[in-house]
């Protein structure tokens, strides 16, 4: 019987569920004996000049082996993205200016760890502050600048020099627009920031790190560094989650090296929850408007999308994102005028990059929105107006207006099944029933539909599979695990080949002398481009095999068969072990699997929530969700995916919030005020299946690690709104907080009671 | 997240802790569950010289019947009040409002003379305590005081205690079958209250709704003279200054208390 398809439990759970998992910061590695401990100290200002930094009191405090400031570190400010304005660069440690509330002004490094914040607080710096700028609205202006040198807080942008088509809309009979806000997250992975560094005699460097890619990471370090890249040994330990705030290198980690260089000891940091909290990577934080233009039959006809994104301090990967936003604008619909622009703007606050989804959920929270505010304005039912629009099953492949080519979709089958399983029309008329009633807690239902880009950007990857002698295996493969279950379904991968069972195979990841290169697990990649390359490295392992057998065997190639782990002359009982041949010779093989283009899997979600309409507090009572991946490796990993994803998705929609103030202080740098979710605030997942494969690659996958969150954000946020749309609400920004709620709910009041037409409370 | 340097004291008895205190005065902070003080030693919000610990002292954690009143020992775990069969059926309010505190991990360290003493207007123990109009008592080496809980708390994270005193019981008068409820206001399950209100025999305790655990005195005077439960619970905010933050505005919170003491009372009155 196949292995695939099955609900293999995962291999990795063992040690963590007993010894618990090694992340950076547990490593015993005899290497990192007496390594010193680094603290940063860190700007309590969002913007200012720094008129003085005094380190002397510090470098006299119990255990203190040396304190470095911006002044010390013979390295040139980088550009941490490559594709922003080229002057917005970031020192090391801040020399003549901080630009946000956590950036690192001195390094201190102490013989033990509860030394450091003793010695850091000692550090006196003179800050003469500058006025922040933290909405990008005011950032782009450019009446405050980060970078006065450069002129501008404008970042990036992607179709931003030309002007939008006038005519757009004009032949729509109805147009809806709206400014909306994807608001700014903190990605919150259970393990925080970390990397230990040691140079060897042999003048490389061994750095250990936190990270979702560690050969990109290795290579983006050494060019900050200015060094060779294979002089960077660098290794994923265990690693607690990244969301993709973990992709690719922090500047921290290149300050350990150089700080392990400039001391001649090892170093190790790790930093506090609430330094992540304002140190990570951020996502989502845009500003966006929408316009959505059509006929009164329900078809949809031009859609407009402005997006001004907001980079935070230090351009990173958050300045490419809106790319991936512009690109699927329109959504699983087929929609005849399109466009869009995206600016990017740097304002005082932390840097954003990528969150799960990485510019797709922004996409379809936008179109999602305009697709219920258009079916508000012409008094139609949303899931039928979707539907009414979707890109048609026999259409594919399909090139969208905004520029992508969608490999394959049942989108309309999708939306019917969720519909179905939520028991819609019931749950209508259970809506209708309480507002006749005038109930306080009154129902809302809402319907998503979305198509995401999954494996875009790095389409190779690596893998290799060997057979030994003692009939183990051992897999190296190019993508880098941080929660996923690799080891589990890269080993039935390669098990369902070569018939060897999963407990005699191993997968290795994560270290860039045994695995040289690599692309790492971000944007749902791995297992269609790794999964699928280890998937290619174990058939070639078996022709290989077959080959070698041949000789021994003294058979033809062709009536030989792998199974079990031995290759069969066919209706013989004669044979050779895998491990037999490894014995006489080397069988390995390394290959590369590239399948040139992303894939793009789609689904719908339905979700039902209950709003107390006296207090705005919305509770998710049910989540009902098709996420359509193609053909499913293993069951059981593929619904932990999705179950996050959604988690993470109805948290948007209702809970979380990176908050700052004017003068851009975070309000929400610990637990306590950024409203991180628990088991508690969600409600049980009904998981719908359906697999519609891609011919992009042939396990048919495509990717599952973001699909939940994209699907589940808009469609909780739609139902919050729906819940209260009878009382003239039109739209609430996310999260929709009971404030928010109760807020819309007496703006709506106060209008209606001004006696205005529903037209216009479309435009409000 | 590593405090400044303390030093820790462990006395085996109040009058240890006592004299502890009387040592050190100002410079000196009380541990019992900690989960207060704690994050704020570790985020460098405080930085007390001398950390007396009395979340061992056997001879603070009791609940006992004393004639009209439930004395509790200000030890008590939050967990301790939830699972008491005398606060069940003589004090339900308390049992009640213990069980909303945190999460389990919190509830069995956390003591109810903590969260007295902390003083945080968010917190569910002191509006409960406020509503049952009980005593609270405070012993120094100079002896031993009683006061009433509408006159202990003076303001944000202050009350009347002197750094010498420690709070070592809390006597709850028993209300037996009068009509009480709590609601709590939450985003999170596990969160602060936004807002809280506390009622219990027609008194009623609010939970942030300013600077200190307060009354809503005029919806008791209300009360009182006859008014429904609409009416005494439109004056529910009268006389507060809440504050606006991240999760609520200051306005919000005002029809909050109103919505919730509306509720509360509704569900007392059965």
């Amino acid at each position: 019987m196949s292995i695939m398809g099955t609900r293999v439990v995962r291999t990795e759970d063992p040690v963590f569920l007993s010894r618990g998992a090694t992340y950076t910061d547990d490593l015993t590695d005899e290497r990192l004996n007496g390594a010193l401990h680094l603290t940063l100290v860190r700007s309590p200002l969002a913007h200012a000049r720094i008129t003085a930094v005094d380190v002397e009191a510090a470098r006299e405090a119990p255990g203190v082996v040396a304190v470095f400031t911006g002044a010390d570190v013979d390295l040139a400010p980088a550009l941490l993205f490559a594709g922003a304005n080229p002057g917005m660069v970031r020192p090391w440690l801040a020399t003549d200016k901080v630009r946000f509330v956590g950036e690192p002004v001195a390094a201190v490094l102490t013989e033990q760890v509860y030394q450091g914040q003793d010695a850091a607080d000692l550090v006196e710096v003179d800050y003469d502050p500058l006025p922040a700028v933290v909405d990008p609205r005011a950032a782009l202006a450019d009446e405050v600048l980060l970078f006065e040198e450069v002129g501008t807080n404008l970042a990036g942008g992607f179709g931003h020099d030309k002007e939008f088509d006038e005519h757009l809309f004009d032949d729509c009979d109805v147009v809806v627009t709206r400014d909306i806000v994807n608001q700014r997250l903190a990605a919150s992975p259970l393990e925080t920031r970390a990397a230990a560094a040691v140079w060897g005699d042999d003048g490389r460097v061994t750095l250990w790190a936190s990270t979702q890619n560690p050969q990109s990471a290795r290579d983006e370090i050494a060019g900050w560094l200015g060094i060779d890249a294979a002089l960077i040994h660098l290794i994923a330990p265990d690693v607690g989650g990244g969301f993709g705030a973990k992709i690719g290198a922090d500047p921290e980690f290149a300050l350990v090296v150089w700080l392990a260089k400039a001391v001649g000891r090892p170093v190790r940091w790790a930093e506090t929850r609430s330094e992540n909290l304002t140190g990570m990577l951020q996502g989502r934080a845009q500003l966006q408007t929408i316009t959505i233009g059509g006929n009164r039959d329900g078809d949809v006809l031009a859609y407009r999308l402005d997006i001004l994104a907001d980079a935070g301090a230090y351009p990173r990967l958050g300045v490419f994102l809106p790319f991936f936003t512009r690109q699927m604008a329109p959504g699983v619909y087929d929609i005849p005028k399109v466009e869009s622009r995206a600016r990017t703007v740097v304002t005082t606050t932390t840097s954003t990059g990528a969150y799960r989804g990485a510019g797709r959920p922004e996409a379809t929270a936008a179109i999602e929105r305009a697709m219920d505010l258009f079916a508000a304005e012409i008094g139609k039912d949303p899931a039928e107006v979707r539907k009414r629009n979707v890109v048609p099953p026999d259409a594919f492949p399909f090139e969208t207006k905004g520029g992508a080519v969608y490999d394959s979709g049942e989108y309309a089958k999708a939306i019917d099944r969720v519909l179905e399983g939520a028991g819609y029309a019931e749950l209508r008329a259970e809506q209708a029933a309480r507002r006749e009633r005038g109930d306080v807690v009154q129902l809302g239902i809402g319907v998503s539909a979305y198509v995401e880009i999954t494996g875009g950007g790095a389409f190779s990857e690596d893998a290799s599979v060997e057979v030994h002698a003692d009939g183990t295996v051992t897999v190296l493969t190019g993508t880098s695990p941080h929660g996923q279950g690799h080891a589990t379904a890269w080993s039935m991968l390669a098990s369902e080949h070569l018939g060897i069972p999963i407990e005699k195979i191993t997968v290795k990841h994560g270290d860039t002398d045994l695995i040289p290169r690599g692309s790492g697990t971000m944007g749902s990649r791995s297992l269609q481009t790794g999964g699928v390359a280890v998937h290619q490295a174990a058939g070639e392992l078996v022709e290989l095999a077959k080959r070698r057998a041949a000789d021994v065997l003294e058979a033809s190639v062709d009536d030989l068969e792998v199974a079990e782990g031995a290759v069969t002359v066919k209706g013989t009982d004669t044979s050779v072990t895998l491990a037999q041949l490894a014995e006489k010779e080397q069988l390995k093989v390394d290959t590369v699997f590239d399948s040139g283009a992303p894939t793009f899997p789609f689904g719908a979600h339905v979700a039902v929530v209950e709003v107390d309409i006296e207090s705005g507090k919305a509770v998710v009572d049910r989540i009902v969700t098709l996420d359509d991946a193609g053909p499913i490796v293993n069951p059981l990993l593929a619904e932990g995916q999705r179950h996050g994803g959604i988690a993470q998705g109805i948290s948007q929609a209702l809970l979380e919030e990176v908050v700052y103030d004017s003068e851009g202080n975070p309000l929400t740098a610990t637990f306590a005020d950024y409203a991180f979710p628990s088991a508690a605030e969600l409600p049980s997942f009904t998981l719908l299946d359906m697999a519609t494969p891609t011919n992009l690659n042939p396990l048919g996958a495509k990717g599952i690690g973001e699909a939940g969150t994209i699907g589940a954000t808009p469609a909780v946020q739609s139902a919050v709104i729906d819940a209260v749309s009878y009382l003239g609400v039109r739209h609430i920004d996310m999260p929709t907080s009971p404030l928010r709620v109760w807020e819309a709910i007496n703006a709506a009041r106060v209008e209606s009671g001004a006696g205005s037409d529903s037209s216009e409370g479309a435009q409000q | 997240m590593i405090p400044v340097a303390f030093s820790y004291a462990r006395p085996d008895s109040v009058d240890g802790a006592l004299a502890l205190l009387a040592e050190h005065g100002e410079d000196a902070t009380i541990l019992a569950g900690g989960h207060s003080l704690l994050p704020v030693m570790k985020l460098r919000l405080g930085a007390p010289e001398v950390v007396i610990d009395i979340g061992r002292l056997p001879e603070l954690r009791y609940i006992r019947v004393q004639g009209d009143e439930v004395a509790i020992g200000a030890g008590t775990r939050h967990r301790d009040l939830e699972a008491s069969d005398v606060l069940g059926s003589d004090v339900p309010l308390l049992a009640a409002v213990a069980r909303t505190v945190g999460d389990p991990q919190v509830r069995h360290r956390g003591t109810i003379g903590g969260s007295l003493a902390h003083a945080d207007p968010a917190s569910d123990l002191p509006a409960a305590v406020l509503a049952l109009d009980a005593t609270i008592v405070l012993r120094s080496p100079r002896g031993e005081r009683q006061v009433p809980a509408t006159g202990f708390y003076t303001g944000m994270f202050s009350s009347v205690k002197e750094p010498d005193e420690l709070i070592v019981e809390i006597r709850v008068p028993r209300t037996g079958s009068a009509g009480w409820a709590y609601e709590k206001f939450t985003r999170r399950a596990n969160d602060w209250a936004i807002v809280g209100v506390a009622v219990v025999d027609g008194r009623v305790g609010l939970v942030n709704m300013g600077a200190s655990p307060l009354r809503a005195s005029a919806t008791e005077a209300a009360l009182a003279d006859g008014a429904s439960i609409d009416e005494a619970a439109a004056l529910a905010d009268q006389g507060t200054d809440p504050q606006t933050d991240v999760s609520a505005t200051a306005e919000y919170r005002r029809h909050l208390a109103r919505l919730l003491t509306r509720r509360a009372l509704t569900t007392a009155a059965g």
